[in-house]
């Protein structure tokens, strides 16, 4: 899983990462600011996408639930901006406040179970924070609220796009690096060995639960800073951040990048949100009305993608370079 | 006056559970015997509540509704099983679950562009639009008749699984499927047959739906979350476990959502109360869930193998 200099990955991932840091750059040449919100968006849900691939691809846990901590962290800005506390760090520090307990106590409940059980129980959880979210009137209900102001984080100002951009970039950065460390750790090790076999691990004297439970928590951490992030970005919390379809989504990033991989959930985050945007602004000039009907029902066709990718592409777009290497080595 | 409240939230209870007892006997039988998850079981739903909506506005026939809808949503299942599912039998949960995530998508879409995204209404039949006594309390016809089809379809479902040889070929194939194969059975025709008795199922319930919830795209999607809770606090896989946790879970989320909030405004002063009462009603299913696997990690009642 190590980047060797000089394969056809290698060059790949510097690419794409060179690509992201020049964003700015290029979108002020071009003199189109929209590619900064996109490629922004890009990188908040890459970023809570890589936190997920920590329990789903190296843990072997499919959580469809990580949307929770996602709007965990886009409240902690909300609620709290709305009784005028606007620090950037208080934002911060509730959301992982927040998000660490909450995941300990549902981590602990969760993982009780497993396989398909633990699919069906993290989504049901989700939901109930979804619909806690609804009925919070005095926040919004299910319209969600506007934030007045981005998080106020003292040396720099987030009201510039581009600074808010290179935060993003710089967590995602070190979410990225701190991934790699973890996985080639012994915790990563031993987390990888419950996917592999647990019974062994659990023959072997580890106590399983307190590993997957800290990675449990670790990547909810992650996902409660993208949605700190998300809520900065859009200047909005709504329960629609926590729906299902956002945990559905997350997954379908990491499927479609490539899972086990450490950049594979960016990739395929950019794949999706890419894929959203053209196909909302779907303008080809086709007969019979076909742009207006692909406009307007783009996630149908989303959803035909999502199946042909995991019948057919089983190791994702930059799994499949992954894989195509290591049968050629 | 209250006491007759509380009798009719909890028919009302009853009356959901019975609608999530005909979606989650459907997924929970698919599970238990193909080690499947269909989460695209409430887009079945949602496609046999529009199905019936159409049938019914074409004949005004309540009868020729459901005789239209059931059939077509039960083809529509198979067609469904397969063109796409039947591959992924083998292969891992997280696959499963995306395929069926795509599949709600492309569901909804279809319903959007055929019949429009504003909500479709169905009327009460007329015969059942009345009200019924009940030891001489007044209760809504049709719910009533929602109840009592139900708890048909309950037992009709017992003496199938537990008194044909069909529901023996079911339960063996459930216990250990390659065993049943190599035997001679047809497990294939087996898992179609279930695939379809499931979608005939989660139809009825939509038929059924259409008069009391709105009839739009998405409706599928809550009430499959719904089923979910019901089949994890139920027991994955048992059609009796299926039976009590939808029962338990319909009367615990209707009655607390209309008594939490007014018990709540004894004990807390009223602006909590009417704040936190509808976010903890709407939380208590899942908290039910919780306690429940907290204390039976396997369901209320699990399923015996072997």
């Amino acid at each position: 899983m190590v980047e060797r200099m000089g394969s056809a990955r290698f060059w790949f991932a510097a690419a794409f990462i060179g690509l992201l840091a020049l964003v700015p750059a290029i979108a002020a040449a071009a003199g189109e600011p929209y590619y900064v919100t996109v490629f922004s968006r890009i990188m908040v849900f890459g970023l809570a996408a890589v936190g997920l691939n920590l329990i789903l691809g190296f843990g072997g846990l499919v959580s469809f639930g990580h949307a929770l901590y996602i709007g965990i962290g886009a409240y902690s800005v909300g609620i709290l901006s709305f009784h005028g506390v606007t620090s950037g760090f208080a934002h911060l520090g509730t959301a992982l406040a927040a998000g660490a307990m909450l995941a300990v106590l549902i981590g602990l409940v969760c993982l009780r179970t497993s396989g398909m059980a633990f699919i069906m129980i993290t989504l049901a959880f989700a939901q109930m924070f979804y619909f806690l979210a609804v009925s919070l009137r005095q926040y919004g209900g299910d319209d969600g609220m506007s934030i007045a102001a981005r998080s106020d984080f003292a040396l720099v100002s987030l009201d510039q796009a581009a600074v808010l951009y290179y935060l993003i970039f710089g967590l995602l950065a070190a979410a990225l690096y701190g991934l790699h460390r973890v996985v080639h750790s012994r915790f990563g090790m031993v987390l990888r060995g419950c996917r592999a076999n647990e019974r062994r691990m659990v023959a072997l004297g580890f106590p399983t639960l307190r590993y997957k439970l800290a990675a449990y928590v670790a990547s909810a951490l992650v996902c409660a800073v993208a949605g700190v992030l998300l809520a900065n970005l859009t200047q909005y919390a709504s329960p629609a951040y926590m729906q299902w379809i956002v945990s559905g989504d997350l997954i379908v990033m990491i499927l479609f990048g490539g899972m086990n991989t450490l950049l594979g959930p960016v990739v395929g985050s950019a794949a999706i949100v890419i894929i959203e945007d053209l196909l909302t602004a779907f303008r080809l000039g086709l007969p019979w009305g076909i742009d207006a009907i692909v406009s307007a029902h783009w996630m149908a066709l989303l959803g035909a993608l999502i199946i042909v990718v995991v019948l057919a592409l089983k190791n994702g777009l930059y799994g499949w370079l992954v894989a195509r290497e290591a049968g050629a080595d | 006056m209250t006491s007759s409240l509380f009798f009719t939230q909890l028919l009302n209870g009853l009356q959901l559970g019975i609608l999530l007892f005909l979606l989650s006997a459907g997924l929970t039988l698919v599970f238990g015997i193909m080690n499947f998850v269909n989460l695209a079981h409430g887009s079945l739903y949602m496609m046999g509540a529009y199905f019936a909506a159409a049938a019914y506005r074409w004949s005004g026939s309540f009868i020729v509704a459901g005789l239209i809808a059931v059939p077509a949503t039960l083809v529509l299942g198979l067609a469904v099983e397969r063109v796409a599912l039947a591959r992924l039998y083998s292969r891992d949960h997280l696959d499963q679950v995306l395929t069926t995530f795509g599949l709600i998508l492309i569901f909804n879409e279809v319903v959007r562009f055929v019949w429009g995204s504003a909500p479709v209404y169905m009327n009460v039949p007329s015969a059942l639009a009345g009200t019924v006594s009940l030891f001489g309390l007044p209760y809504s016809a049709y719910r009533f008749a929602i109840i009592a089809v139900g708890l048909a379809v309950g037992a009709g479902l017992y003496l199938l699984i537990h008194r044909t040889r069909i529901g023996m070929l079911i339960r063996a194939g459930a216990a250990n499927g390659a065993m049943v194969a190599a035997l001679g059975v047809n497990i294939r025709l087996l898992n179609s047959l279930v695939f379809g008795l499931g979608a005939a199922l989660a139809a009825l319930a939509g038929l059924m739906a259409g008069p009391i919830f709105a009839v739009q795209p998405g409706m599928g999607e809550p009430i499959l979350i719904l089923t979910l809770v019901v089949i994890i606090t139920g027991g994955i896989g048992s059609i009796r476990g299926a039976f009590y946790g939808a029962l338990l879970v319909g009367v615990v989320d209707t009655v607390g959502r209309a008594f939490l909030p007014g018990i709540l405004r004894e004990f807390f002063e009223r602006a909590i109360a009417q704040a936190a009462g509808p976010a903890i009603a709407s939380m208590l299913i899942y908290l039910l869930m919780a306690v429940v696997l907290a204390l039976r990690p396997k369901g209320l009642f699990p399923v015996k193998h072997g």
